[in-house]
Order: C-alpha cells, then sequence, then structure tokens
C-alpha cells in the first residue's frame, strides 16, 4: 500500500494525516506546537503513523503546511495552508465553495473551485482580532478552558454585544462587563458573535456561496458555529475532520505526487529510527 | 570570433548601465544637498506629485523630496530610529511615516544617512495630498520660510476627465498658470534673481526628452522577458525622474536608459531571474525589507512589469507630455494639470486603466499593497481589487503593511499570502492547460 501523509505546523497545533490510496484517512495527530517546531511536525507524524499502524517507509510522500511548514523537515515540498485548506474541504464537502478557516493567530475566508483550487483568499491582517487568539484571551480572563467556551456561550439568554475584538484589550473588556453584573453566558455569546460579524465581512471579500464549510480549531466549538451560521443565515459544513483540514489537504496534494509518479524513493526519512 | 567579442563588449557596457548610472547620479544629488547645507545655501522643498521642478531649476534650486529622504531612512534599515524620535517628540505612530522621518531629520538638523540636507528657502507643494499642506506647514513655523500652495483641480467623476481645448480644461489651465506666475515671483523675492525665460525653454525642453524616454521605457517593458523590474530597477529610475527633472544630466541620463531598453528588447534580454509570471504592482514599495519584499515574488519566477507607483511618483511624467517651448508657462500649466490631476481625479479612474495595462503588458495578476502609513494611496484598492477580480478575473493579490515602518511588517505573514497567491496562479495556468489539451 502506498500512502501519502501531510504535517500542518500550525502557531497553536500541529497536525499530521496520512492517506491511503484511495484518499481515506488512516492517521491521524495532533499536538502542541510548542517552541520546538522541527520536532513538534515529527512527533505529530509519528503519532500519525502509529495511529494508521503505517510503518514510514510506506509513505511515499510528505507535504508541510501552516506556518512551520519549512521545518517539516522530513517532507518533500510545501504548500500553504490557504491551498490546504481549500482542498481538504472540498474533499470531505465536494459543494463547498467558500472555506472559513479560523485558527489560532488568522482567519482566512476561501473561495474555492470544484476541484479544490484557490480562486481567492483574503486574511485578517496586522493584528489577532477576530481569531481564535480573542477566544483563549476571554477564556484567560474568565478562568475557563477552551472547549468551555461554546457550550456556556449557548446558554445566553440577554447577550451584549461586544464593541471590540483587539486580543490585548480582550481581558479588560470582559472583566468590565463582569463589574457591571453581566452574565458569563451572555458576555461569552456576545464574544462569539463579535467575531463572527468580523470573519463574515471577511468572506463578503471573497464571496459568500451556497455552501461554506468552517474549517480550523475553533471550528470544534458549538458557540462559534451557531454564531456563524445566524450570521450567515445558512448552516455550515461541519465535520470532526474540520480541525485536521490543513493537514488533510496536505495529505491529498502529497498523493498527487504519488499519483503522478513524481514520488522520490523515501523508504522512511528515519523519523522513526 | 570577433563579433561575439563585440557583442560581449556592448553587453557589459549596456546592460546594467541604467542602474549604475542611476545610482552615482542619487549619490551626486545628495552630495550637491550636503555641500548647499554646509555652505548654508538655498534649497526648496517639494514632493513628487507636482514638484514644479521646472520653475525652481530655471532659478538653479537644489531641489529637496523629503519624501525621497525619508524611504532611503527604510531602505537604508534606520527609519525606525527617526520614526521612534519624531514619536518621542510627540507625533503619533498613526501620522504618515515620511511625515515623521522627516520630523527627524530635521530636529536632527538635517542628518541624514546620505549626507546632510539642507533647510527649505522655500517649499512648494500641491494639493494633490492632504499631508503634503499639514507637513509643509510644519517647515513654515519651524524655519520662518515660505511654503508656496498650488491648488490643483481634480476630477471627482469618472469618465468626465476634460482635455486640452475644452472649456473646463482651459478654465483650469489658467487658474493654474496664475498661480505659477505668483509661483515665480516668490522665487524672485527668495532668490533675488530675475526669472529668466529663456533659461526657463532650456529646462522644459529637458523635461520633454525625460518624459518621452519614460514613457517609451514603459512601452518598452511590454516585452518578453521584461527587461527592467518596475518595482526594483523602476525605484532607481524614479529618484532621477524626480531630483534631475529639468536638467541636462537628467535628460542624457533617460536617453541612455533608452538605448540600454532597446539594446535588451532587441536581443532578447530580460531581468536577472527566468521571468514565468508577469505581475502588476499597485501602491507604494515595502522599503523596511525592499528587496526581500520583491525576493518573495521573484522566488516563484514572478516579475513586475509595470506599477502605479511608476505613474505618480514620477509625478505623471509616464504620460509623456512634453511642452510647447513656444508658450511655455501656460504649457506648463497644462503639463502640471495632466500630470497631477493623476493623483487628484476619482480613485476610481485606475481600474479601467489596470484593465488595459493587465491586456498591453500581458500580466498574469495584479499585486496590491495598500500601507498603513498612507490613506490617500491606500483608501479604494480593495473596491479597486474586487472590480478586477469580479468584472475581469484578473487574478489579484492584496498585502497590507507600510512603506515605512517596520513594526507592521511581518515578513512570515506576507510569505504565506504571496506563495498561496502563486500557488493559485499556477493551478490556473494547469487547468488552462488540461482545458486546451482536452
Amino acid at each position: 500500500m502506498a500512502y501519502a501523509a501531510g504535517v500542518d505546523v500550525g502557531s497553536t497545533q500541529t497536525k499530521a494525516v496520512i492517506v491511503d490510496e484511495d484518499r481515506n484517512i488512516v492517521g491521524r495527530s495532533l499536538l502542541d506546537t510548542g517552541a520546538n517546531v522541527v520536532k513538534a511536525a515529527e512527533s505529530a507524524y509519528v503519532s500519525a503513523l502509529e495511529a494508521g499502524d503505517i510503518e514510514e517507509r510506506e509513505v511515499e510522500f510528505v507535504v508541510g503546511t501552516g506556518y512551520g511548514r519549512y521545518r517539516v523537515t522530513f517532507g518533500n515540498t510545501q504548500v500553504t495552508e490557504i491551498s490546504c485548506h481549500g482542498r481538504g474541504a472540498v474533499h470531505l464537502f465536494p459543494n463547498t465553495r467558500t472555506v472559513l478557516d479560523m485558527g489560532g493567530q488568522d482567519t482566512k475566508a476561501i473561495s474555492v473551485t470544484a476541484d479544490g483550487e484557490i480562486s481567492d483568499f483574503c486574511m485578517n491582517d496586522k493584528c489577532a482580532a477576530g481569531t481564535g487568539r480573542f477566544l483563549g484571551a476571554a477564556a484567560a480572563a474568565l478562568g475557563l478552558s477552551l472547549s468551555d467556551l461554546g457550550p456556556i456561550s449557548l446558554k445566553s439568554e440577554r447577550p451584549i454585544k461586544i464593541s471590540t475584538t483587539c486580543t490585548v484589550f480582550a481581558e479588560s473588556e470582559v472583566l468590565a462587563w463582569i463589574g457591571k453584573g453581566k452574565k458569563i453566558e451572555d458576555i461569552l455569546w456576545g464574544v462569539h458573535m463579535s467575531i463572527a460579524s468580523r470573519s463574515v465581512a471577511l468572506m463578503r471579500r471573497v464571496g459568500i456561496a451556497d455552501e461554506v464549510t468552517f474549517t480550523g480549531g475553533v471550528s470544534l466549538n458549538v458557540g462559534m458555529v451557531k454564531a456563524l451560521g445566524e450570521r450567515l443565515e445558512k448552516q455550515l459544513n461541519i465535520s470532526e475532520d474540520c480541525h485536521y483540514m490543513g493537514a488533510l489537504g496536505a495529505a491529498l496534494f502529497a498523493h498527487d505526487h504519488v499519483v503522478a509518479g513524481r514520488a522520490p524513493t523515501r523508504h522512511g526519512a528515519g523519523v522513526t529510527s | 570570433m570577433k563579433t561575439v567579442m563585440s557583442t560581449t563588449t556592448a553587453t557589459t557596457n549596456i546592460v546594467g548601465r541604467g542602474n549604475q548610472e542611476g545610482a552615482a547620479l542619487f549619490r551626486d544629488w545628495f552630495a550637491e544637498l550636503d555641500t548647499t547645507a554646509a555652505s548654508g545655501g538655498q534649497a526648496a522643498y517639494v514632493f513628487v506629485m507636482g514638484s514644479i521642478n521646472e520653475i525652481l531649476k530655471s532659478f538653479d534650486l537644489p531641489v529637496v523630496f523629503p519624501e525621497i529622504n525619508s524611504l532611503q531612512t527604510a531602505v537604508r534599515r534606520v527609519a525606525h530610529e527617526y520614526l521612534e524620535e519624531a514619536e518621542d517628540h510627540g507625533y503619533s505612530p498613526d501620522i504618515c511615516g515620511y511625515v515623521k522621518a522627516d520630523v527627524a531629520v530635521q530636529l536632527r538638523g538635517g542628518e541624514h544617512p546620505m549626507g546632510r540636507i539642507p533647510r527649505p528657502s522655500l517649499s512648494v507643494l500641491t494639493n494633490a495630498c492632504n499631508t503634503y499642506i499639514k507637513w509643509a506647514e510644519i517647515w513654515e513655523r519651524m524655519y520662518r520660510t515660505p511654503m508656496f500652495t498650488i491648488d490643483i483641480p481634480g476630477t471627482r467623476q469618472a469618465g468626465t476627465q476634460t482635455w486640452a481645448g475644452d472649456s473646463d480644461f482651459e478654465a483650469d489651465r489658467k487658474y493654474v498658470e496664475v498661480q505659477l506666475r505668483e509661483l515665480i515671483a516668490l522665487c524672485e523675492q527668495v532668490t533675488g534673481r530675475k526669472f529668466d525665460v529663456d533659461k526657463f525653454r532650456e529646462v522644459l525642453g529637458y523635461a520633454n526628452v525625460m518624459s518621452r524616454s519614460w514613457s517609451r521605457i514603459l512601452e518598452l517593458n511590454r516585452s518578453t522577458p521584461s527587461l527592467f523590474n518596475a518595482l526594483t530597477d523602476g525605484t532607481i529610475f524614479m529618484g532621477v525622474a524626480n531630483g534631475f527633472r529639468g536638467t541636462e544630466a537628467g535628460a542624457r541620463y533617460f536617453e541612455r536608459l533608452v538605448e540600454e531598453m532597446e539594446y535588451k528588447a532587441a536581443n532578447g534580454i530580460g531581468t536577472s531571474i527566468e521571468e514565468k509570471y508577469r505581475l502588476l504592482f499597485v501602491g507604494v514599495p515595502c522599503y523596511p525589507i525592499f528587496r526581500r519584499f520583491n525576493e518573495l515574488f521573484t522566488d516563484w519566477g514572478g516579475t513586475f512589469v509595470n506599477s502605479t507607483y511608476l505613474w505618480f511618483a514620477s509625478g505623471g511624467t509616464n504620460r509623456g507630455f512634453e511642452y510647447d517651448l513656444s508658450n511655455p508657462l501656460s504649457s506648463l500649466a497644462e503639463g502640471v494639470l495632466v500630470s497631477v490631476r493623476q493623483a487628484m481625479d476619482a480613485m476610481f479612474h485606475q481600474n479601467e486603466v489596470l484593465v488595459d495595462m493587465v491586456r498591453d503588458f500581458s500580466a498574469d495578476g495584479v499585486i496590491y499593497h495598500p500601507i498603513k502609513s498612507c490613506r490617500t494611496v491606500s483608501t479604494g484598492l480593495a473596491d479597486g481589487r474586487r472590480f478586477l477580480t469580479e468584472k475581469h478575473g484578473i487574478p489579484s493579490l492584496f498585502i497590507e503593511s507600510d512603506m515605512m515602518d517596520r513594526r507592521v511588517v511581518s515578513e512570515a505573514q506576507m510569505k504565506n499570502r504571496v506563495d498561496a497567491f502563486f500557488e493559485g496562479l499556477g493551478s490556473r495556468w494547469r487547468q488552462a492547460a488540461a482545458e486546451t489539451k482536452g
């Protein structure tokens, strides 16, 4: 069996996905990136191999993606996560024409073709406002874990309007609302709606198609899924693999190389030795 | 064997000559300014959009372009020192980086990486940029020297521009001409010299050679491969176009540059990279990482074949407007209107021009570079980009940073966007090739 792999080294987390000849996901892993980016890429790759019970020598091509794509030292080539998220989203949801990727430090709106090729994209510039980082800062201010935010926000009955999504001011903004006696769930729903509004504005710049797929780590947040759905007035495509979309897209690009016969003889890059 | 040797010699002598001679002239210019500063001589402060160099040179006034001084601090990687000094003095981080770097130069008594900058004896500006006016007011207050603002009428509505012969245009021409006469009177007062119309005609003649040549050079870059990189080489040419406009040295430089480009075109000699993608640039260059910014594109085989910067930073010389020497002042008024108005007119005029430029230069994509420091040139770029993409399907990339402030320049973020843009272009090409085959 000839496998292909994608390793997505993000600012917060590193993901690896391995696909088989039929482009089915057979192994995947996720871990915090930390300070040693090279090590994170290797560890994620090894974990994905183990998860799929695959020998390293069976993997014929590896594509690195994400901000740390050039630190995937055992990879054969690099592709940006913008292209990878587009490719992965159309693979999982073939009618996808718009992708929203919300990660730790940036949010990307991507317009894709039926083949998963990028026709346009747009990203937040200069600051992390409206990205997952703001949710992290809000969670820290409230003493909650990231996974708690979405479910708690859904309990909101009297949502408040958050005026800023500046990550630097997130803590003081949240604490100011607590000081005014507002409930945590109402504050959190306001946070989610504020980020959703910024994201929808970003998506408008590339065009919002009928079918939208939500990818990246924040796609696991049920509150954000609901907030975006309300803003867009439509249901978004979501799957548990959406968090791995960058790595999946990278693995699919790697698979292209295998099919095209461009795969070099790897016989293992020594990552598992 | 003999032929081969002579061709080699010709190539050695001509190719790259424009960059070398341009750099040498640039150094000469700043050496002159340094000497002027040391002797306490007179100098005029002007701006790239509507410098009115033609009148100032007829009075032999050395010209200082504070915008160019400022961008030089960024290219030489010391802009942050100047920006921080101005901010320490009370200027907000949101104010134009060019202004702040210049304020620091003034606070340092003219100290600049390329030599000492003389104080202004007068400043000449147009209303092409609102900041110009505030900026000149700073010098006026610091040095108690006159500032002269020329009010240029712009056109607000797309498709309503008028040209010579039209009654609206002729009224505008008279309005500008009267102001130019007032400027001449001010120059006479400041320099203590009488205006010499013959000298003025000579200056205009040199400016005509430069305009004609520059227009030709831009046209020649339609060649495949392109002959020069509009972003990097083009910026060198711009330095000469501004500092030496209306001088014999400037005229000769551009004539020789035409010669170089025609030689390159005839011999199929392009830039230093193997050209794969032809790009247009919209905006102001990213001077804090000038070389690296360009490499983000050349690494993929992308080269800039033209740029809106080469229009407005050449003061509109790209139009190739030539003065009528028999009617010099009226003709200068027309030239100023035609060139400066490019920066004054509705920002949406540019969109159609860009569509034509994509066609004429066989461009594969357009790179928009809005900058934090300058809303004047950045406003409307997002709309322009949408117009190009939605109406004409022209691939484009939008990357924001700054022309001066490295604190808002993130190379990693830029690279991500640039790489994704080229990946998209590559897939378009593959799809097009597959469709052609199929």
